[in-house]
């Protein structure tokens, strides 16, 4: 079985996040790169289900030059080989065009199983992998709980409101997980090591044959119009309790819309 | 406050000493320590009680057991990243650094060096796993700083031994697999691989103690213990062998004391900052800025120290009194630093809900133990003057 895992950089969860004020685009210089969090759950079941079943783990990225460091990671956790798609053209692109660039990169490749993160903590978006599968014309399984692959068959349990459904398709399929579905490894020292060997494939938007104008922050339909700092912290409002303490926490909480 | 406060390391740039390797390594551990030892470390301390098999078995997933030796599922690091995983375990606690320096340092390193081949291939996977867990027996009670006047004994008993005598302070102790051993014989002091089920093997707990809480620490007894003719480590006879394994565990400290120092550097800085007296932080003060700025310089400099030791050991021309530099200036600046961030943090600084004065504590006996001050004192004033004043 062939597995691809995306993984993204994405500013270390705990730095404060900063616009820059020339492109409003993310700064992503101000604070250090890590692998975004629901990405590693992805790896760890990429690597689960090839464990299982036998085949290989491809890790793919999609950013700057220090994304190399994210490939690396997922790579001396025990994926085989890397896809690093980098390009500057590629700056700024939002979720279509990232989703365009990465199924680009993905077509072709007869991969059984492409698994993602469901969502990154800088975007938010939880969209590209539903993206991905549409662009690249397979079926989606998305907010996966639990995964089971029983030959050609997925079949996921997709977290709901109300609990989860269970939603079998047969490959080649997306999955996205979400962090209740396992717990990631730490890369072994021996894999650290490892990982140095391991192939990685460096490529721009011209080894895609995808024209610059489909990607990019000129292409995406979604643009920052403006943004301003957040406003500071409100003081606190104290209820005082005669009586009415319930009532007037309850008129509180409708007023700022909590019920 | 204008500018973001920088880390004491910041200001030495010590991240440009380190390969993308070697940080990789270190943010694994900082990683494995943020989540699983910082949570319940204190917990463990006031309970003075370790999980120490579960742990063994983590650390041995990661790589940690023995990760500086070759071969035989160890990880087979070089000595500076195995220095920083050292310096972030014990910036964890210096007791689970000491479970992982026995493990890898003391016991595996004593089978790597002077095992014979069937010894190493029956030992060093299971530990290098974290299945297995050992401990070192050297001290005794009445032999610290002068091991070779150690009482414990083995005598040849047709091809077996019969291992008799007493150990003092030994981490892992009662909860080891095997322990190494050394006794005098008839042809000097030998180690001896003792599985620690053998009948007049016991171990004792030792109680009490207001330091390493979260470690297991030892009496192992030796009533006619028979040992096989085999369990003789036939690569060295006399002193040579445990000293060269504590040198070993030593390198380890040099980097460990800067760990636990850090994390309590890291504690008051951040207390300090938050803590308002008379309507501005205690950082905005003159003498604290003062206890912070040579706090951090000492710890620059041990922390640059620890890395050029490394190298050398890595370039193999590391020699024990320099090993001894490294330990002496490092316990010392570690335990100077736990003293004044305990004094920062006034009554909070005596809490175990600050990691400052269990680090404190920890390191009264990180001081005593792998050569007290006073042995490594005397070491380099023999270096320097050719004259050993302790013998």
């Amino acid at each position: 079985m062939k597995v691809a895992v995306c993984v993204k950089q994405v500013p270390d969860t705990w730095a404060e996040k900063r616009l820059r004020a020339e492109d409003s685009l993310l700064d992503r210089e101000s604070a250090d790169g890590v692998m975004n969090e629901l990405d590693e759950y992805a790896v760890e079941q990429a690597l689960q289900i090839v464990e299982a079943a036998g085949g290989e783990v491809v890790v793919v990225s999609m950013g700057p030059e220090r994304a190399a460091e994210t490939v690396r990671k997922a790579l001396s956790m025990g994926a085989d080989s890397g896809i690093h798609v980098v390009d500057d053209a590629l700056r700024g692109s939002d979720a279509i065009a990232t989703a365009t660039a990465l199924a680009a990169a993905l077509k072709g490749r007869d991969f059984d199983l492409i698994v993602f993160g469901s969502e990154s903590t800088d975007a938010r978006m939880s969209v590209v992998p539903a993206m991905v599968a549409e662009i690249l014309g397979i079926a989606q399984l998305t907010f996966a709980q639990k995964v089971l692959v029983d030959g050609s068959a997925v079949t996921i349990e997709r977290v709901t409101d109300y609990g989860f459904d269970t939603v079998t398709a047969s490959t080649p399929a997306v999955i996205s997980v979400v962090e209740k579905i396992n717990e990631p490894r730490y890369p072994s020292f021996k894999g650290i090591m490892a990982a140095k060997k391991k192939p990685v494939e460096t490529i721009g938007l011209a080894e895609l044959s995808l024209d610059p104008g489909v990607v990019g922050s000129r292409a995406s339909w979604s643009v920052v119009a403006d943004f301003s700092a957040r406003p500071a912290k409100a003081a606190g409002v104290v209820v005082s309790d005669a009586g009415d303490g319930g009532v007037k926490i309850a008129d509180f909480l409708a007023e700022q819309k909590f019920i | 406050m204008s500018k973001s406060p920088q880390h004491p390391f910041a200001l030495y740039n010590i991240d440009s000493l380190l390969s993308e390797e070697e940080k990789a390594i270190r943010d694994v551990v900082r990683t494995f320590v943020d989540s699983t030892i910082r949570p319940n470390v204190a917990e463990w301390f006031e309970k003075g009680h370790l999980p120490a098999r579960d742990l063994a078995k983590e650390c041995g997933a990661l790589g940690l057991m023995g990760m500086h030796l070759e071969g035989y599922g160890c990880a087979g690091m070089s000595a500076v990243p195995y220095g920083l995983a050292d310096l972030e375990l014990e910036a964890g606690d210096s007791g689970i650094r000491s479970m992982v320096s026995v493990q890898g340092s003391l016991a595996m390193y004593a089978i790597h060096a002077f095992g014979s081949e069937e010894q190493k291939n029956a030992w060093l996977p299971g530990m290098a796993a974290g299945d297995l867990i050992g401990c070192f027996g050297l001290t005794e009670a009445d032999y610290g700083s002068n091991p070779s006047g150690m009482r414990s004994s083995a005598k040849r008993d047709g091809d077996d031994w019969l291992l008799n005598g007493s150990k003092m302070w030994i981490t892992n102790g009662t909860i080891a697999d095997l322990a190494i051993v050394w006794a005098q014989t008839d042809d000097g002091i030998r180690g001896f691989i003792v599985p620690t089920d053998l009948p007049g093997f016991t171990a004792n707990d030792v109680k009490h103690k207001m330091s390493l809480r979260a470690s297991v620490t030892a009496e192992l007894v030796f009533d006619n213990v028979r040992l096989p003719a085999d369990a003789v480590l036939p690569g060295v006879v006399g002193l040579r062998g445990p000293l060269s394994c504590l040198n070993e565990a030593r390198f380890g400290i040099i980097f460990g004391t800067v760990g636990a120092g850090r994390d309590c550097l890291e504690t008051a800085i951040d207390y300090a900052i938050d803590r308002e007296q008379f309507g501005k932080p205690i950082a905005a003060y003159q003498l604290t800025q003062r206890k912070l700025a040579d706090m951090s310089v000492d710890l620059g400099n041990a922390m640059l120290l620890a890395i050029h030791l490394g190298r050398l050991k890595e370039a193999g021309t590391l020699r024990p009194e320099q090993v001894s530099v490294g330990k002496m200036n490092n316990a010392r600046i570690a335990l100077e630093i736990a003293r004044e961030t305990r004094g920062i943090l006034g009554g909070n600084g005596i809490t175990l809900e600050y990691p400052i004065i269990r680090h404190m504590n920890n390191l009264e006996s990180v001081y005593t133990y792998e050569g007290t001050n006073e042995m490594h004192t005397l070491v380099i004033g023999e270096a320097l003057t050719g004259i050993a004043a302790f013998r």
